[in-house]
């Protein structure tokens, strides 16, 4: 897998921030950097998000790799509608594209209205499906699935992603429009999050990336502010509705399913607790499952410029002024076969001891044990993000005791003969003493 | 190995926090590499007892035993006890307050859900005295 989210090793300074934020415990501080366990690593964002040293990042392609190409095609995500003021027109950004470099450009939200109608075939079609289906837009949600969910993968929705399904679209049109062969065509999607990026450059279920490269929307977004201030008359290159717009937010895209009940969730962890409930048979009767990691969907990805609430109610307004739809797949009589994902998703358990459950059993009895001497404070700083997390590592011959400083100080204090290591502990860490706490109860009640 | 024991505390009462033992059991099974299948099996086994000594008990303990071929959950409190053991089997029997029931628990599924998903259910109870619940889900070679 080649992940997106990326570590400038220059800027890390082994701070514990990003390790107490990734929902997957993939992060581990080892000699002064941060290290990601790539299979644990979804490409969420949130180390992105937090970290104070902007040493976490998106690998996406370099402006230039333009050139490569005879013919450019620009696919910019729906959310990027959100990011700038007062814009009435999306045909303004549109046309931004063909003045910085692009031959062509092509809503993804095209793509989204495409899957919406996909979708509601799929629901439609197959009566044996599993209820909920859950949208496969997310690739973050999806890999948390695979990762600790296994269980649900059968609900996951078979459509292709919105922007595969117009890269294959847009590449099939350049063609037969220009006459040059698919290679000379240059695909780029404008991306929100890194997450996307990853998909595409390993999809799951084609055989081969749709899409030539990836430019994220705070990288893109200067150049395009500057081309549309140039522009009087915006062509019209719009041709999608509020439906394929709409799924730049939370919400959107289950409103797109006309039919059934629907639950729309926004957030990693709140993503979690509700896969939790569906995997125990806690949550309600519903029919389409809206998964997005990013608070607030896709407008709230970490590779956005403006504040996902901002960038929600704009895309709310724009979409007021638009029609429903304006793309539908035939579906007589059957839909395009490549806008299905065909290769199985496949379990990827990370958090199993041992494939030998007598020795799985073992560990975990070993980590029950090692925790209750660590000093439960989750402080990080042996680099796991909590005393647990640095419990099952030791115990699976990555970490040592010795990485706890306070059991180190303990154990040096110890061996030099010093007496109790309590007293040489500072403040907070120390015993409970009741005869100093009373002391200071009584200081405080004169 | 042979076998290992986990150990939960269950307040009773404490309807925000009922669930947790659980959840925390479900995890542990992940880490043990359990199948998914037993998994969640346990995991609603559990939730239904957890909550029905929140409910009707005042709490209780959870043990839950692991062994290679089956996982034992056991669930102990001092409650009222079960009277008619044969209505408290009936789906959508319960003898939950109102209150309880506006918190959407007491549909009278948590008996007969723990039968179904259980591969044995055994319960000995007192009235006056309280319950002991013992459930075995095998675990498939």
């Amino acid at each position: 897998m080649k992940h997106s989210v990326t570590l400038d090793k220059d800027k890390c300074k082994g701070c514990t921030t990003c390790i107490k934020h990734c929902p997957t415990e993939a992060i581990r501080v080892r000699r002064g950097i941060a290290h990601i366990t790539e299979e644990r690593c979804i490409d969420c964002g949130n180390c992105i998000r937090v970290c104070p040293h902007k040493a976490k990042k998106a690998v996406c392609d370099d402006f230039d790799r333009l050139k490569e190409f005879e013919y450019n095609i620009a696919l910019p995500a729906p959310s990027l509608y959100g990011q700038f003021r007062n814009l009435t027109d999306v045909n303004q950004v549109l046309t931004a594209f063909l003045h910085i470099g692009f031959d062509h450009v092509e809503e993804v939200a095209r793509g989204a209205e495409l899957v919406s109608s996909l979708t509601k075939y799929e629901m439609e079609s197959d009566p044996n499906l599993p209820k909920p289906l859950i949208s496969s837009a997310c690739p973050a949600a999806v890999r948390l699935i695979c990762q600790r969910f296994p269980k649900l993968i059968p609900h996951i929705s078979k459509v292709s992603a919105p922007f595969e399904i117009v890269a294959i679209l847009a590449r099939q049109e350049a063609v037969e429009r220009t006459g040059l062969p698919p290679e000379k065509i240059g695909v780029f999607f404008i991306t929100p999050c890194p997450a996307k990026v990853s998909a595409g450059r390993n999809p799951a279920g084609l055989e081969t990336p749709v899409v030539d490269g990836f430019f994220a929307i705070s990288d893109i977004y200067k150049r395009l502010i500057n081309a549309m201030k140039n522009i009087d008359e915006p062509q019209k290159l719009a041709h999608s509705g509020l439906i394929g717009v709409g799924w730049a937010h939370c919400g959107g895209e289950s409103n797109a399913v006309f039919q059934g009940q629907h639950l729309a969730v926004d957030g990693i962890d709140n993503i979690i607790e509700v896969l939790e409930d569906l995997e125990d048979g806690l949550l309600p009767q519903i029919d389409f499952l809206e998964l997005n990691a990013c608070n607030q969907g896709c407008v709230g990805g970490c590779l956005t410029v403006e504040n996902p609430y901002v960038a929600q109610t704009r895309i709310k307004q724009l979409i007021q002024h638009m029609p429903i739809s304006m793309n539908k797949v035939s579906t007589e009589p059957k839909p395009p076969s490549y806008m299905f994902d065909d290769k199985p998703l496949e379990a990827s358990p990370v958090n199993v001891l041992d494939d030998d459950i007598e020795v799985a059993m073992q560990k975990y009895a070993q980590i029950e044990k090692l925790v209750e001497t660590l000093p439960g404070l989750d402080c990080g700083s042996c680099g796991a993000p909590t005393c647990k997390t640095l419990a099952e590592d030791i115990v699976q011959g990555l970490a040592s005791e010795d990485d706890c400083i306070f059991r180190m100080r303990e154990r040096m204090q110890y061996l030099m003969g010093m007496g109790d290591a309590d007293e040489y502990l500072p403040l907070p860490f120390r015993r409970r003493d009741e005869e100093a706490e009373k002391a200071e109860q009584e200081r405080n009640e004169p | 190995m042979e076998k290992l024991h986990l150990h939960y505390d269950v307040e009773g009462n404490d309807f925000i926090a009922a669930g947790e033992a659980s959840g925390q059991v479900k995890r542990a099974l992940r880490q043990l590499g359990i199948d998914f299948e037993v998994i969640r099996r346990c995991a609603i086994c559990m939730y239904e007892g957890e909550i029905n000594m929140v409910v009707h008990a005042d709490g209780g303990t959870a043990d839950v035993m692991v062994e290679k071929d089956k996982v034992t959950i056991i669930l102990e409190d001092r409650g009222p006890g079960i009277s008619d053991m044969e209505l408290a089997m009936q789906e959508g029997y319960s003898t939950a307050s109102q209150d309880v029931r506006e918190l959407g628990f007491g549909a009278g599924m948590g008996l007969p859900n723990m039968k179904k998903y259980s591969d044995s259910l055994e319960i000995n109870s007192e009235v006056g005295k309280g319950t002991k619940v013992t459930m075995v889900i095998h675990i498939p070679g």
